[in-house]
Parts: C-alpha cells; sequence; structure tokens
C-alpha cells in the first residue's frame, strides 16, 4: 500500500542499472535474487522485502550519484547500516534501493585532547571505545548490539543503552553530522563547538530513520572512562515493590549508570543458560551500576544498598571484583538470546512508560497472556522506564504470529494511555507506524510531513517508514480511539 | 499588546494574526529581548500563562506552563533537592518558555548537557494556531522526528511554546570551588588535560590571569579531586557562580559583547579584548568596539571551527551586523523551509533569528 506517496512507481530495472554502473564498480552493485535476500529484512525478521539492488559504495561522491540518480528517476532509497535495528526500519522498498554504508568503516580522527572521534557512518558502536581505549576514554551510548551495530545506524534510531540515564542517547552524544540530501546536496550539521548556529538539526536528524537524509560522517563526544564501576544485585518477591524501590533510589538523589531490572520469567530463561547466579525464587531483580573513582562508587554502593534494603529487598549482593560485574550484567545482556532458545521466536517490543505504572503495566501484560494464549517475559530499563516485553510465539504456528503483533500492539497502545511512548529506543520504522496513530494527532502527524518535506520533497527516503500516512491512520482509526476522541473526524468512514 | 492568559488565548491570538498576516513578537519576562536579531510585530505577552502543571521528582520531570519563572520552577526543585542542570540564566525574571526559547545554558552546560539536553517535550502552538504535542514526560521517547529539541533555541520562530517538560537532576551532594591563577592560554591547555581525566569539574571560568574550577558530586569524589588538582579553595563561591549565570560579573560589561563558541581546544585567536573563557574552554567572551572589524572577529571564530554571536551590542549595530553566524545558502534554503513548515506566512518572531525569516 502507497503511504508517503511516489511509491507506486514501477521503474525500469535496466535502465537503473546503466545509470548506476555510469558511476558505481561491479562489486559495489549488487543485483539478482540470490545476492539481494540477505537484504530482504533487517532485526524485525518478520517484514521481508527484497529491493531492486543493493547499492554499496566507497566514497561519500558515489553516495552523491546514487541519490541523484535515484532522485531523477523516482526510485525509493532505504539506508542500512549493520541491519541490526528492530522496527524494520531498513527493511527494502520493492521498488526501490538499499543503500549500504558498509564499506564506510574507518575511523578518520580520534582526538584525544578534544575527546571526540570522527567516524564513518559503517563504524561499528564497539569499534569506536575500542580506539578511544588507549586514551582512557569512550563512546557512552551502548545498545545491547554494540558488537555489531554501526554509528550511522544509531544515528538513524537515536541508539540508547543501559547507560543511558546518566550518559544520555545518541542526540546527547553526538557533535556533528555530514549529511547528504536526497538531491545529492552536501550539509554539515553540529560542530565541534557548542550552540551550532540556527536551528538545532542535529536534535531533528537524530532518529529520523533514514527519512531526512544520507550520514556519511559521524564526530561524537568521547567521555573519561570510569576508574571503577560495581553493581549491586537485588531480590524482590514482587515487582510492584521492586518498581517503587526504583523510585526511592531515585529520590534519593543518586541516578545510577545502570538500573536494570528483569521479572521472573526473564530470569528463570537466563539463569540456566549464562549462569549469572540470579535469585531463582524473585519475581524481580534489579540490577544498580555505580561508577566513578572508587571513593565515589563506595560511599555510592552503600547508599544504594541502605535504600534497597529499606525498599523491602529480600536479598542484595554487591558485585566484589570485574568478573562478578560482568556475570550479573552477561545475563541481563543474554536475556534476548536466552528467551531465544526457550521459544522457537520472539516479539521484542520497546514501549516506554512512567516508572511508576510499572506494576500497572506488569499485571496487564499477565492478563493479555491469557488472553492471547502467548507468554512474555520482561526485561525493563527500570531507570528510564523502558520496557523491553520478549513476546514467545512459534512462526511455523499459524495465527501465532498475528497473536504475537496484536499482543504487541496492545502493550503499545497501553504504553501510549500510561503516559508514555510506543518506542524509547528501537524507532518506528514499519513495526509500529500504526501505533503513530494512537501516540499522535492528525495536525501531529501532519507536521512531521512538513518535517519531511522540508528536507526531501520527493518522499523518496525511506518511504513508508516511521510517520503514517493520515490514510492509513484512519484505517487503523476505525478501531481504536485517540485521547478519548473519535479519530479523524473529517474523513469519511468506509 | 496582546496578553494571553490561557492556551486558548495564544491560540486566538496566533489565529488573528495568521488571518491578518499580522507578525507576532512573543514575550515572556522580556528578559532577553537584547538577544538575537530585531523585535519586530505585536507584542504577544504570554507571562500569564504560568504555573507548574507536573512535577514528578522521582520521574525527573516537570511541566509548566510557559510563563512560568524560573525562579519558581527552580523553587520548586529545591524542596526535592533537585535542579535545572542546565543552569539556564534568569536575568530579569525569565521564564520557562524563553528559557527554552533562546536556548541559553550556563555554566554548567559543559558537564550536564544545554537546554535542548533536557527538553522532554512541548506543547507548541504553530503559526496557524494549532496545538501540536511533540515528545512527552519520559526519558526515552523516538517515535517521530524530535521537534521538541529543535524547539530549544529557535528563539520562537517555529511556534508559541505554550508548555514545555524538562528533564530534572539531583542536586549534587558536595561542591567546591577552586581558583588557580594562569593565563587564558595555560587555561585552556590545563582545562582541556583534566577534561580528558574522570573529574568530578561541573563549571570554569576564567577571568584577568585567574581560572575558577567548581567540582560537585560525591562528597569523596569532590575531596579526591581537591586533593588532586591543588588550587585554592575559596568560600562562599555561590555568589561567584550566580555572578557568570547572570552575566553580572564585571567580565560581561562590554558592548558589544561577542560569544564566540569554539571547539574546546582551540589555540587564543589573535583579537583583542579576551573578557572570559567558560565551558572547559569551549566558550570565550570578547569585547568588541561599535566600529571595529566585526568580519574579522566572525573570520576567525570559523577558522578554529566555531562560530561567532553578537551577543549584547547597540540595536543599530546588531540591525547591521545581524547576531548569529551567517549560514551556508544550502542550510539557510532548509531553515527556511523549516519555518514555513510551521509558520506557513511567517507570522512568529520574523527576523528574530535570521533577516532572512
Amino acid at each position: 500500500m502507497a503511504q508517503n506517496g511516489n511509491n507506486d512507481i514501477c521503474i525500469d530495472l535496466a535502465t537503473l542499472e546503466r545509470r548506476l554502473r555510469l558511476f558505481l564498480p561491479p562489486h559495489c552493485l549488487l543485483l539478482g535474487e540470490e545476492d539481494l535476500r540477505p537484504y530482504e529484512c533487517d532485526g524485525l525478521t518478520a517484514y521481508r522485502e527484497l529491493p531492486l539492488a543493493v547499492c554499496l559504495p566507497e566514497t561519500e561522491a558515489q553516495v552523491i550519484d546514487i541519490l541523484r540518480t535515484c532522485h531523477s528517476l523516482g526510485v525509493p532509497v532505504v539506508a542500512r547500516g549493520a541491519g541490526t535495528g528492530l522496527s524494520g526500519g531498513a527493511m527494502p522498498h520493492a521498488h526501490g534501493i538499499v543503500l549500504s554504508l558498509a564499506r564506510f568503516n574507518k575511523i578518520l580522527r580520534v582526538d584525544r585532547a578534544a575527546r571526540l572521534a570522527v567516524v564513518q557512518p559503517g563504524v561499528r558502536n564497539l569499534a569506536v571505545s575500542e580506539a578511544a581505549a588507549p586514551f582512557g576514554l569512550y563512546y557512552a551510548p551502548d545498545p545491547s548490539s554494540q558488537i555489531a551495530c554501526t554509528l550511522g545506524g544509531n544515528v538513524a534510531e537515536n541508539s540508547g543503552g543501559v547507560h543511558c540515564l546518566k550518559y544520555g542517547l545518541t542526540v546527547h552524544n553526538v557533535l556533528r553530522i555530514r549529511v547528504v540530501s536526497i538531491e545529492g546536496e552536501v550539509f554539515e550539521i553540529g560542530s565541534e563547538a557548542p550552540d551550532a548556529a540556527g536551528y538545532d538539526l542535529l536534535a531533528l536528524m537524530i532518529g529520523s530513520e533514514g527519512m531526512l537524509g544520507v550520514v556519511t560522517e559521524v564526530t561524537v563526544k568521547l567521555v573519561p572512562k570510569p576508574e571503577l564501576a560495581q553493581v549491586v544485585m537485588a531480590s524482590f518477591a514482587d515487582v510492584a515493590r521492586a518498581g517503587d524501590a526504583v523510585a526511592a533510589i531515585i529520590a534519593a538523589g543518586i541516578i545510577p549508570a545502570g538500573l536494570e531490572m528483569m521479572d521472573k520469567a526473564a530470569t528463570a530463561a537466563v539463569e540456566p543458560f549464562v549462569k549469572a547466579g540470579y535469585d531463582m525464587n524473585a519475581e524481580a531483580i534489579l540490577l544498580c551500576e555505580s561508577d566513578g573513582t572508587p571513593e565515589e562508587v563506595a560511599e555510592e554502593i552503600a547508599r544504594v544498598t541502605e535504600v534497597l534494603n529499606a525498599a523491602g529487598a529480600s536479598d542484595i549482593r554487591v558485585s566484589q571484583s570485574e568478573a562478578e560485574r560482568l556475570r550479573f550484567w552477561a545475563g541481563r545482556k543474554a536475556a534476548f538470546p536466552a528467551v531465544g532458545r526457550i521459544t522457537p521466536d520472539y516479539y521484542c517490543m520497546d514501549g516506554t512508560i512512567p516508572r511508576k505504572r510499572l506494576a500497572e503495566m506488569l499485571s496487564a501484560i499477565a492478563a493479555m497472556e491469557t488472553k492471547y494464549g502467548l507468554r512474555c517475559a520482561n526485561v525493563f530499563h527500570a531507570g528510564d522506564g523502558n520496557l523491553h516485553p520478549l513476546i514467545m510465539y512459534d512462526a511455523s504456528k499459524p495465527g501465532d504470529w498475528d497473536r504475537a503483533e496484536a499482543f504487541g500492539a496492545e502493550i503499545l497502545e497501553l504504553s501510549v494511555a500510561l503516559g508514555g511512548s510506543i518506542t524509547g529506543e528501537h524507532g518506528v520504522g514499519i513495526e509500529k507506524i500504526n501505533q503513530m496513530c494512537v501516540q499522535y494527532s492528525t495536525p501531529e502527524i501532519e507536521a512531521f510531513h512538513r518535517v519531511k518535506a522540508a528536507f526531501d520533497e520527493s518522499g523518496l527516503l525511506n518511504p513508508g517508514k516511521a510517520v503514517p500516512s493520515l490514510h492509513r491512520c484512519a484505517e487503523y482509526g476505525r478501531m481504536h480511539v485517540h485521547h478519548g476522541d473519535v479519530k479523524f473526524p473529517e474523513l469519511e468512514r468506509f | 499588546m496582546l496578553t494571553a492568559h490561557s492556551l486558548d488565548d495564544i491560540v486566538a491570538a496566533v489565529r488573528n494574526a495568521d488571518a491578518g498576516r499580522a507578525p507576532l513578537r512573543i514575550r515572556g519576562a522580556g528578559s532577553k529581548d537584547f538577544y538575537g536579531g530585531l523585535l519586530a510585530g505585536e507584542v504577544l505577552d504570554v507571562s500569564a500563562h504560568r504555573g507548574v502543571v507536573a512535577y514528578e521528582p522521582t520521574e525527573l520531570y516537570i511541566t509548566a506552563k510557559c510563563g512560568t519563572p524560573l525562579a519558581e520552577i527552580e523553587a520548586t526543585l529545591a524542596e526535592k533537592s533537585q535542579m535545572l542542570a542546565f543552569e539556564p540564566p534568569h536575568f530579569a525574571g525569565a521564564t520557562v518558555g524563553g528559557c527554552v526559547a533562546a536556548g541559553l545554558s550556563g555554566p554548567r552546560r559543559q558537564q550536564a548537557g544545554a537546554v535542548r539536553d533536557f527538553v522532554l517535550g512541548v506543547k507548541l502552538v504553530d503559526g496557524t494556531g494549532q496545538v501540536l504535542n511533540f515528545g512527552g514526560q519520559v526519558m526515552k521517547n523516538v517515535a517521530g522526528y524530535d521537534v521538541s529539541r529543535l524547539i530549544a533555541g529557535s528563539l520562537g520562530t517555529l511556534g508559541v511554546i505554550a508548555e514545555v517538560t524538562l528533564k530534572v537532576l539531583p542536586k549534587p551532594v558536595a561542591e567546591t570551588t577552586l581558583v588557580f591563577e594562569c593565563d587564558a592560554t595555560e587555561a585552556i591547555r590545563r582545562l582541556n588535560e583534566w577534561g580528558g581525566q574522570p573529574l568530578p569539574i561541573s563549571a570554569s571560568f576564567w577571568h584577568d590571569g585567574q581560572l575558577w574550577l567548581r567540582l560537585s558530586g560525591a562528597r569523596a569524589a569532590v575531596e579526591a579531586a581537591t586533593a588532586k588538582l591543588g588550587g585554592v579553595s575559596t568560600v562562599n563561591p555561590e555568589k561567584h557562580w550566580n555572578s557568570i549565570r547572570e552575566q553580572t560579573h564585571p567580565a560581561f560589561a562590554a558592548s558589544p559583547l561577542w560569544r564566540l563558541a569554539l571547539p574546546s581546544t582551540a589555540p587564543c585567536p589573535d583579537l583583542d579584548g579576551l573578557r572570559a573563557i567558560e565551558w572547559g574552554g569551549a566558550l570565550r567572551w570578547y569585547a568588541g568596539e561599535v566600529d571595529g572589524d566585526h568580519q574579522a572577529i566572525r573570520a576567525a571564530a570559523i577558522r578554529l571551527g566555531g562560530h561567532a554571536v553578537l551577543y549584547r551590542a547597540p540595536e543599530s549595530l546588531r540591525c547591521l551586523e545581524g547576531a548569529f553566524a551567517t549560514l551556508p545558502p544550502a542550510l539557510l534554503a532548509l531553515h527556511r523551509r523549516l519555518k514555513k513548515a510551521f509558520d506557513p506566512q511567517g507570522i512568529l518572531n520574523p527576523g528574530r533569528l535570521y533577516a532572512e525569516f
């Protein structure tokens, strides 16, 4: 279905190929089903589409030529990093090309004195921290896929990680980007100096899911690596108490480096796999990390322990070595694959809620498990209210995926109703496009379309993603109400 | 002058202005009338649309109507030992709407982040009088373009900020200020060296041969850093930092006053009139002359990878020079398209950011 207009076109593949070959060497252009198949989806494997072609440019000049060519021929362009995204943002367009930035994999500069790194968008997140490590510096945002995901993808999705309560998201850690527009024009946005002149286009570009431009260079902030980190692990006999404990930590004036929660279903999946030493009797466990100088950490750990005791923790353990700290974290970091071991498929959600509504959300999810006949394990970036329910299903069973999808949609819509958002860090992509209609009103969605048009009037960059068409919302709205109102009263119902 | 007491009043004023194509000059307390381009249009005073709407200390956010004085917000936060970590200047009674619109951050900016880093959501009345909500009250929200951060520093040119939600943080447990004697070049060198180490530096200020450094955080961390850094501890440093935040310190007493944002490691440019250095070396203040070589100042900033703002100056000079650094043509065109997306008739604060829109 057409979503952003302009994508019902069917272009002549031979013409496109001829035009691309004018400037792209053979090894930079993939055609034919066998070569295209690996690009048919990103981390959200439930949605697949084969593109017309995959371009793997090696220079910015080639990126400019590709975009100009696609612009002149009216061919949709889907930019792609490592393809680890979980919302289908990099899913190809059937009549478009995939523009892979995989070969933009050089770290151009690590400036120790200025504490920044200039990298190409295909550089892996973890590689930046590795390059900065000899200087005692690192790049703070650490999405769980950091070993594979790229900076370009992080910029597109405004990626977070387990440390973002204290150290911020991608938007707080990027200083400058180079962007090529669909018309092939190059912009420098942001600066190594603070507060660049004009509108804060950097904020707009970061998290824009490849809809506004193609990033060819990223300058990131590096921060000093804390001397020490330690983790407190606490068990709770019920999830509401664990949620209250999180609020109590914040109320005590503590901003931990990481604050994570797992429910019993998650620890039960993880423990046999990782042997992290989790309390299998607890309904929820909390991991609270403190970092800084040894003096600072000791002071904070003592305060956290006191707060957790007062909040009714049934067991508290403090990591006594770096190995033990990593083991406590290993379970949390392996939660997704561990769940993957006990179910043929799982569907990862990404709603954000005010922390105080956690118990309400978890009991609603428990009721949904019965309603949909599917199990769900919950891991939670408790510090910033970002919940990742992992809905377990079996794609080979007829109807299972449909129920999983409906289950997920209900969680997202409840997130909005509780005062949160349909996505904390994974992006809207194709996955949550319908729920955008629940979170935003018609005028707001129209404003997003106008922003899009200010950057990409042709609508060729990643069409059909991130921002739904009003038509789509009207269709979806037949079953839903927004903030108690009937949606799109001005549109005819059919 | 139009006075808005409510969201409905703001909407009505903007709709009328839109219908009559009559520009509006949006005003909170007017504490930053000196800043940016020239003021044009009928005043829309939104200072009466005020009050804290929601404050959740354990969720780390506060929502307030645009006319709420920063002083009121900070007093509310102080009751729970929390703060606006970007330390915005109040000048004379600044409101939270004006604070976000101007996007000016204070001494803690280099450590904590800028205004835009703390904006979680806005309620905006666009140039056609539509009420739009962007962002929200949660820390993480990547649904839709991040328009709420785009609004920070847009000087009211994209919409009337009717309500804003800001992230708040706990106040540091301990704070100490150290003073060192050194010249500007040495100050820049030391600040960058310290910046690369895990030290709890929350503010820096160099003026006239003295470098002031504020350490904030856990008591143990502040004590350890104090022992490591040396310098002379001062008593009652709050007054000093407040004079920097509010720019009542003599270092800022110049007109024209230039604000150069540079990479923190940039050497001192070959310019006279250096008055102060802040933000770990990334912010430099220069006294200019009314008939001085303004282009030389702007060019020096660009050469060093930054930009210069004509921060305070007589109106005639601001009119002639423009306050902000010139944008490259492609970026300027993009700015105009964005302006049009939110304010198609160009009635909101025209010329306040750039003369072109």
